[in-house]
């Protein structure tokens, strides 16, 4: 009987599978989405398991924040393998040739590394020459900022080094952030004659290792943890490397996916808004098939196999589709993946995105489907059958709803990273098609209820359209809200995120900030920043110190206790401390008192709410600090919020004047240039004198901030992009359905003397209340959705832009009529003979 | 007997209201009668025909079809039995749009699992006259043509009982004449039972006997020539 079945479903659909098809077109979005992140996902999986020990360079990685000591070496003796030793640290460089300086990240080079894939330069063979002599590789954006060529000088402190090459690709490092601190290799042998390590300079010092083929790294690290602690070294292998970056990748992707699935969801949604139009027209059909003795199972299964069909080919050609798009992603995501990927077509991507496209098209397809189990056959003896008494619920419906949801619900939480972000997504979800959904509900019985019966007839029939029987108003209004929705939150968080970071560069703000200023070179920094008219926003002094004990407990006690609450890297940690009489503006004391000097006793300090709590730290606690040596007895005499994203030093402990003083320390400098050229002047002119001194332009920076962000954007939009062309085609779907009624009330008019303007007019108010509806309810909900966005996810300050916003909403009305009248096309020609005979 | 019918009611509902359209409804119709049922619109002619062929369910009373309880019968059973023993003619002819001439005639072969149901199917529409029609679709076809299909579409499974809703109704006299002739030849030839829905009485007269409805009661069930007179 199956074969019937299978042979009813082709014959049924012969003059509808181009409209069938337009249906389940709607799915072909969302599936390609779904398969391209999620094949190029592991493709990028794949290359990371492959690349591993690229990622790190080495088998094993040792790490500290002070210089390798007599204990630390004999360890690293110990430990064994081939050896390379790196130092890093953040330094000026200045360009002679182009008279230009920029702070950068120097890593000082001793040994092979890397020994697991290569630095790639331009020369090539300058990623081992540059280690011979008095070399430099630097990095490709640095070249191109300054338009330096290989053999320029740069000079790093006081010693001046000849350009070897330029980096184009370091391993396991993203090309991308490089922006924010371009890097500089220089051999180690020239690390001292730069004479840029100072008090107050923050190094890391690496040791990188190569072991014998099969050597069993993780259980030497094993082994070695408890040394690695005592002697506050990390370390770090292939194997947490590979597994962190996987971590990584696998949320990117996952949050692409999800916002990929987005798309499906509409096209579901697109998917079960036709199909009930396409059942409603074949009501007559199924109950002739009824009368003949089609049972309800039969009739119920030339649809569903007719979806199916359908819905395969949706997914295949959406797969299709999706691999092609997977060619795109590297671009999309270009600079922002450290790793050389082969796009490989992942089966588990194809066969998620057929599972996943055919059991959306079959779940959105059963809840308008199902209902055809009940069309009576005495619907073909007469069309006006009414049923004897209410219609019992249809338990298979409500069963079919909650298996979307449940569906819906399981595909939000696999992809979220944590269940809570999942519920969050799902919830999100239903709160925007819910309220898309409620507003055209609300709308179509606003309008029924305050019919302006006044009004000209085709305002009157336009309007009237919107809540007809068969009308789409639902599914238009999801479409279209949605779409909106999505172009809006995107546009203005972004706006919102770059809006706080631009006021950095505004007028009047600190954009030039000078650090490791020492002691001897403050005044003299000062001075010359004055003699230029510059200037001093901020001097903030800045002791480096670590904690000792907490509450009379030594630091070593608390991080072998089990019961202390709260971290150990807090405890081990050096801090950059400073001293002031005064709250800053970027400050909130949320308990206890800010004391701005000290007298006697304990000396009060503020400490920063995060750090308060990592330290398991309240009002009144008794600390002491090893300040260089010197013991300082505290106590917790505030607790602050800091906003740190203001461009400005800022603090976990401020101590109150009156204490610090006296010991050794340096300085921060903050003042405001008012080009970038005077910038770059006075850059030059303090690293000439003092070539220790760091300068960060704010301007730079916001410039950078504003490039990455406007990567990741793009990588949302882009894939809201999938989004946006389901709308669109469910629109068209939507619009395609209703043809023929509107071809025949066309008709109808036109035979009772309306002309084609009029009906024409009709068209247009009825796509322009749709469209404003629909543009309108979507750019409420994404000014509630980015608002909640920048003020909960992003900490930030929400900024509407009013006349992008109304252009969006004159933008999706106009396209709305477009689309609209596109499909209307030629309704107004067709002669009335030919409507009245149509099938459909 | 292929029909019993005992007491039958049925009452809809409107809102709060409830309207009865047929009630205390009993006659049998014996194995290859021919049967018109007659009466002015809304006399609920076409109500008791829907229940007859199980595509509604009575309010009270009891149908016995081919000596099956109706009542006692799933929709699938139901659909079965219709599909076996029972044949439709329809005054809209009712013919699927999405289906060919001959494929709508094959349907109910189809449902049933019969073999060479195509040949079956062509051979039945030869004998309609339209063995050139075979590939068209309905609305290529007139409306005559139409109740032809319709009418080989409703003998192919050689039913026990026959039932048509005006099958003239939406004819002109000459068609309406043909298609008339065609449709008792073919009762005659398969032995079927003839239950037919009318109020066009001269199409009545060509039945052996005649049930008038009114506001869903019957108020004359006689046989043909009783009624008219003798047959000329």
């Amino acid at each position: 009987m199956f074969a019937w079945t299978l042979r009813m479903a082709w014959r049924d659909s012969r003059h509808s599978r181009r409209r069938l098809f337009l249906y389940l077109s709607s799915i072909i979005m969302g599936v390609a989405a779904l398969v391209s992140v999620r094949s190029f996902g592991n493709s990028l999986l794949e290359a990371v398991d492959e690349q591993a020990k690229v990622l790190l360079g080495a088998d094993l990685s040792i790490r500290s924040r002070t210089p390798f000591d007599d204990d630390d070496e004999s360890l690293l003796l110990e430990i064994g393998g081939n050896q390379s030793r790196q130092t890093s640290f953040s330094s000026m460089a200045y360009f002679p040739d182009q008279n230009g300086t920029r702070l950068v990240q120097v890593r000082a080079l001793e040994g092979g590394f890397p020994y697991y894939g290569n630095l790639e330069t331009v020369p090539p063979e300058a990623a081992r020459s540059f280690r011979e002599g008095p070399f430099a590789l630097v990095d490709n954006t640095l070249m191109l900022q300054f338009q330096a060529q290989v053999g320029d000088p740069v000079k790093l402190g006081s010693y001046t080094f000849r350009i070897a090459g330029r980096l184009s690709r370091i391993p396991g490092e993203s090309v991308a952030f490089s922006e924010f601190a371009p890097r500089i290799y220089i051999p180690f042998s020239f690390l001292d004659e730069t004479g840029l390590i100072q008090v107050g300079s923050r190094v890391r010092y690496t040791a990188f290792i190569q072991f014998e083929p099969g050597y069993d790294t993780e259980n030497l690290v094993e082994e070695i943890e408890p040394r690695l602690k005592e002697l506050e070294l990390s370390s770090d292998t292939v194997q947490e490397r590979r597994e962190g970056f996987q971590r990584e990748l696998s949320n990117l992707n996952n949050f692409l996916s999800l916002v990929g699935f987005v798309a499906l969801i509409l096209g579901g949604i697109g998917v079960a808004s036709s199909i009930h139009l396409y059942v409603r027209q074949r009501v007559e059909t199924i109950a002739i098939l009824r009368c003949i003795g089609a049972s309800p199972l039969q009739s119920l299964g030339i649809y569903l196999v007719q979806a199916s069909i359908m819905g395969l080919t949706g997914s295949l050609a959406g797969t299709a589709l999706g691999l092609l798009v997977q060619r795109l992603i590297p671009a999309v995501l270009a600079g922002l993946i450290p790793l050389e990927v082969e796009n490989s077509i992942s089966w588990d991507a194809v066969a998620e995105g057929l599972l996943v496209g055919l059991g959306a098209a079959l779940l959105f397809a059963a809840i308008p489907l199902l209902p055809v189990r009940r069309i009576s056959p005495l619907l073909a003896l007469r069309r006006e059958y009414e049923s004897t008494g209410k219609r019992s619920w249809d338990y298979l419906v409500l069963a079919a709803y909650m298996a979307l949801g449940a569906a819906l619900l399981v595909f939000s939480l696999l992809h979220a990273p944590t269940w809570m972000v999942g519920i969050g997504f799902f919830g999100a979800l239903l709160l925007v098609f819910g309220s898309l959904f409620a507003v055209a509900k609300l709308a179509m019985t606003l309008i029924r209820r305050h019919f302006p019966s006044s009004w000209r007839y085709e305002w009157r029939q336009g309007l009237a359209n919107l809540y007809r029987p068969h009308n789409q108003t639902i599914v238009l209004m999801l479409a279209v809200g949605l779409g909106t929705f999505f172009i809006v939150t995107l546009y203005l968080t972004q706006q919102s995120l770059l809006r706080e970071v631009e006021l950095v560069g505004s007028e009047g703000r600190p954009n030039l900030v000078f650090f490791d200023v020492q002691t001897d070179q403050r005044q003299g920094i000062v001075d010359l920043l004055q003699a230029k008219g510059l200037p001093i926003i901020q001097d903030v002094p800045i002791v480096t110190m670590r904690i000792k004990s907490i509450g009379g407990r030594a630091v070593e006690e608390l991080k072998e206790d089990p019961e202390y609450g709260g971290a150990r890297w807090a405890l081990s940690r050096e801090y950059r401390c400073t001293y002031r009489g005064q709250l800053d503006a970027t400050e909130t004391v949320i308990a206890g008192n800010f004391e701005g000097s000290f007298v006697e006793g304990s000396v009060p300090v503020s400490v920063e709410e995060g750090i308060a709590e990592r330290l398991n730290l309240a009002i009144g606690d008794q600390l002491e600090f090893d300040v260089q040596g010197v013991p300082v007895e505290a106590l917790v005499g505030s607790i602050r919020t800091v906003a740190w994203r203001s461009f400005q030093p800022n603090f976990f402990i401020v101590f109150p004047t009156g204490i610090l003083e006296e010991a050794p320390q340096f300085a921060v400098l903050v003042t405001r240039t008012d080009s970038a050229s005077d910038s770059a002047m006075i850059q030059r002119d303090v690293i000439t004198g003092y070539p220790n001194v760091s300068a960060i332009d704010l301007s730079m920076v916001v410039q950078t901030v504003e490039s990455i962000l406007d990567r990741l954007t793009f990588v949302i939009r882009f894939m809201a992009l999938f989004s946006i062309v389901t709308g669109l085609v469910v629109l068209t779907g939507a619009i395609v359905s209703g043809r023929y009624q509107r071809m025949k009330e066309s008709v109808l008019l036109r035979t009772l003397g309306a002309s084609r303007t009029q009906i024409r007019r009709i068209f247009f108010i009825e796509y322009f209340f749709l469209g404003a509806l629909a543009a309108s309810t979507g750019i409420l909900l994404s000014l509630v959705g980015s608002w909640a966005l920048t003020r909960f996810v992003f900490e930030s300050q929400f900024v509407l832009e009013p006349i992008v916003t109304l252009g969006v909403l004159l933008g999706v009305v106009a396209l709305t009529i477009g689309i609209g009248f596109a499909n209307s096309r030629g309704i107004l020609d067709q002669p009335p003979l030919a409507v009245l005979r149509a099938e459909e | 007997m292929i029909l019993h019918t005992e007491q039958l009611g049925k009452t809809f509902s409107s809102g709060d209201r409830e309207l009865s359209v047929l009630s205390a409804i009993s006659f049998d119709v014996k194995q290859g009668s021919s049967v018109s049922i007659v009466g002015p619109s809304g006399s609920g002619k076409t109500t008791l025909l829907g229940l007859c062929a199980g595509l509604d369910r009575p309010t009270q009373g009891r149908i016995v079809l081919n000596g099956q309880d109706l009542g006692t019968l799933s929709e699938e059973g139901l659909a079965r039995l219709r599909n076996q023993h029972v044949g439709f003619v329809f005054q809209s002819f009712q013919l699927i749009p999405t289906l060919t001439a001959i494929e709508n005639v094959m349907v109910p072969g189809e449902l049933h699992g019969a073999t060479d149901i195509g040949t079956r199917a062509a051979d039945f529409l030869q004998k309609v006259g339209l063995g050139d029609r075979f590939d068209h679709y309905p609305t290529q076809l007139s409306g005559g043509e139409q109740q032809r299909v319709a009418l080989a579409r409703a003998f192919i499974n050689r039913p026990l009982i026959l039932f048509a809703d005006e099958p003239t109704g939406n004819l002109d006299a000459e068609t309406s004449e043909k298609v008339e002739e065609l449709l008792f030849d073919l009762n005659r030839e398969n032995g079927t039972t003839l239950v037919l829905v009318t109020h066009n009485l001269d199409l009545a007269a060509k039945t052996e006997r005649i049930i008038s409805l009114k506001a869903g009661r019957i108020v004359a069930d006689s046989p043909t020539h009783s009624v008219l007179g003798s047959p000329a």
